[in-house]
């Protein structure tokens, strides 16, 4: 693993894979009664907030302070950069305070690559969610929680007992049908999906109505398709993962991006009766907030295929692996 | 279980291969006859197996701690239960190496309350994994006692730590390598000493 982690792209096959089985053995250690590890010791972690987020920053604040680093949360509401500091001053504030990484969230895409390329900071840059760019730390938890599911050797495990279901450390996502569902166009999740699960050997398609797919999505590494009855009936996916709709980035109800909430439920949302077309063995995820309704009906959210919670409490061992993997290596870490 | 490139995640100073122009200290004979004493040593100092429980530390102290349990369950028909203790969490030297591969702690059913646990290790050198070792048993339970059996003994100790079961003891310089193989990861049981000028850098 590089000194940052700005981009799923960042993680070839190999590392990917590293980056689970380390997570696996996080997951192990959660189990516990002292959960806590004295790891990172005397490191710093920043939390560098700039957007609305609780699920990401708890995640890693809890995967730092497991690991005995101490948390600094920094958050843009109520800080000097309502009072109109520059991405760089904060940056250097931080630096002056001694961070050892910073855990960026931002709405400009590209803003973390920025703070990692322009020498603001000496430590390690981890992207948790840029823009409509990228959330890799996102896209890891989701591999680790499908990998857990259907890659697991012998019976498929819910819960962890033991020696817990480490039967599918080493192992990738060869051949596994991914289907990603819904607002593409305003998703950091989908894009940092689709690289990281092509990089693990899963087909990923996405399904999602032609205003909410970004310009150049051909260029993908995925099948894109705007039926979502189809892709269900005749895909026969192995993982479902819906997205939330965003509509904090569309300016109306639908934004001008589809007709109504209605109409977009009933076309693309995963309801009682798409649930029904689905294998036996395929998991509904969702990388939350969910929009109860909207993309994801109750019946699906709250079934006993859905791995949403389980996510979450997945989200912080793959923060902790990553964390342990950026940090606890020599000063700076392998360029 | 093959690690990463980084070599041996276990104890930094045991091997991987058989250097060229390495010294053979013990043979697989020499090292059954040293187990199967740590075994008997064992049983003597505790009076019998009860509340016994072997803990390996990888890579190779897990094998050597599976087979002392046979070996006391040759001598006693007693089953010991074992299990492995991955210690790199606890290490104090990981900003000074480049990340190291985590391996399995897995923990025999019943945990480590008020058992008496044997850590297992191959060589004992700085004394710096097992003192890891030991804060990571205090984080998964108190145990009544711990106890520590190596294979091999080879001095340099940098903290006051001490083996109570001892294979071999060899002095060495630190400048020396000891490698030990075993069966179970090498494919071939033997301790080997080399030195820089024959073996190269370690």
């Amino acid at each position: 693993m590089s000194r940052h982690l700005l981009s799923a792209a960042d993680l070839d096959h190999a590392a990917a894979v590293h980056v689970l089985d380390v997570a696996e053995e996080m997951a192990a250690t959660q189990r516990r009664e002292i959960k806590k590890l004295p790891t990172l010791r005397g490191r710093t972690v920043v939390n560098l907030f700039f957007e609305d987020s609780t699920r990401t920053r708890t995640s890693f604040e809890a995967a730092a302070k497991r690991l005995s680093a101490d948390v600094i949360n920094f958050s843009a509401k109520g800080s000097s950069v309502s009072k109109g500091e520059s991405l760089k001053d904060t940056a250097l504030t931080l630096q002056a305070m001694g961070a050892d990484a910073v855990v960026i969230r931002h709405p400009a895409s590209g803003a973390p690559h920025r703070l990692a390329r322009a020498g603001w900071t000496r430590g390690s840059v981890v992207n948790a969610g840029d823009g409509t760019h990228e959330h890799p730390t996102q896209a890891l938890l989701d591999a680790f929680t499908i990998r857990r599911h259907l890659r697991a050797d012998g019976a498929p495990t819910g819960s962890g007992t033991a020696a817990g279901p480490g039967s599918a450390t080493g192992r990738d996502l060869d051949g596994l049908r991914v289907t990603i569902v819904g607002d593409v166009l305003h998703s950091r999740v989908a894009r940092s999906n689709v690289l990281l699960l092509h990089t693990l050997g899963a087909h990923v398609t996405l399904v999602a109505p032609p205003t909410l797919l970004p310009v150049g999505i051909g260029g993908w590494p995925c099948e894109v398709s705007h039926d979502l009855d189809g892709a269900l009936r005749d895909g026969a996916p192995d993982a479902v993962m819906m997205l939330r709709v965003q509509r904090e980035r569309m300016s109306t109800a639908g934004g001008g991006f589809f007709p109504s909430a209605r109409e977009y439920s009933r076309r693309y949302g995963l309801s009682a009766a798409r649930l029904r077309l689905l294998p036996e063995h395929t998991i509904v995820m969702h990388p939350g907030p969910m929009n109860r309704g909207l993309e994801i009906s109750a019946d699906a959210a709250d079934s006993p295929r859905s791995t949403i919670v389980e996510q979450v409490g997945n989200g912080v061992a793959v923060r902790m692996a990553v964390l342990y993997l950026l940090l606890a290596g020599d000063l700076g870490g392998r360029a | 279980m093959t690690s990463a490139a980084q070599g041996a995640p276990g104890a930094p100073d045991s091997g991987t291969t058989a250097l060229p122009g390495a010294r053979v200290l013990l043979e697989s004979g020499d090292i059954h006859r040293a187990l199967t004493r740590i075994a008997h040593e064992l049983l003597e100092a505790n009076k019998g197996p009860h509340d016994l429980i072997l803990l390996g530390i990888p890579t190779r102290g897990v094998p050597l701690a599976q087979r002392l349990a046979r070996r006391i369950a040759d001598a006693d028909g007693a089953e010991v239960p074992t299990g492995s203790l991955d210690v790199t969490m606890y290490r104090d030297d990981l900003r000074r190496h480049p990340t190291r591969t985590l391996l399995p702690t897995e923990l025999p059913p019943g945990g480590l309350d008020d058992r008496i646990v044997v850590l297992v290790d191959d060589v004992l050198y700085s004394g710096r994994t097992i003192r890891a070792a030991l804060d990571a048993v205090s984080d998964l339970g108190r145990p009544r006692a711990v106890r520590l059996a190596v294979l091999v003994d080879r001095g340099h100790r940098e903290l006051p730590i001490r083996a109570d079961h001892v294979g071999k003891n060899l002095p060495t310089s630190s400048a020396e390598r000891v490698s030990v193989l075993l069966a179970e990861t090498d494919g071939r049981d033997a301790v080997l000493l080399s030195s820089p000028a024959t073996g190269g850098a370690a």
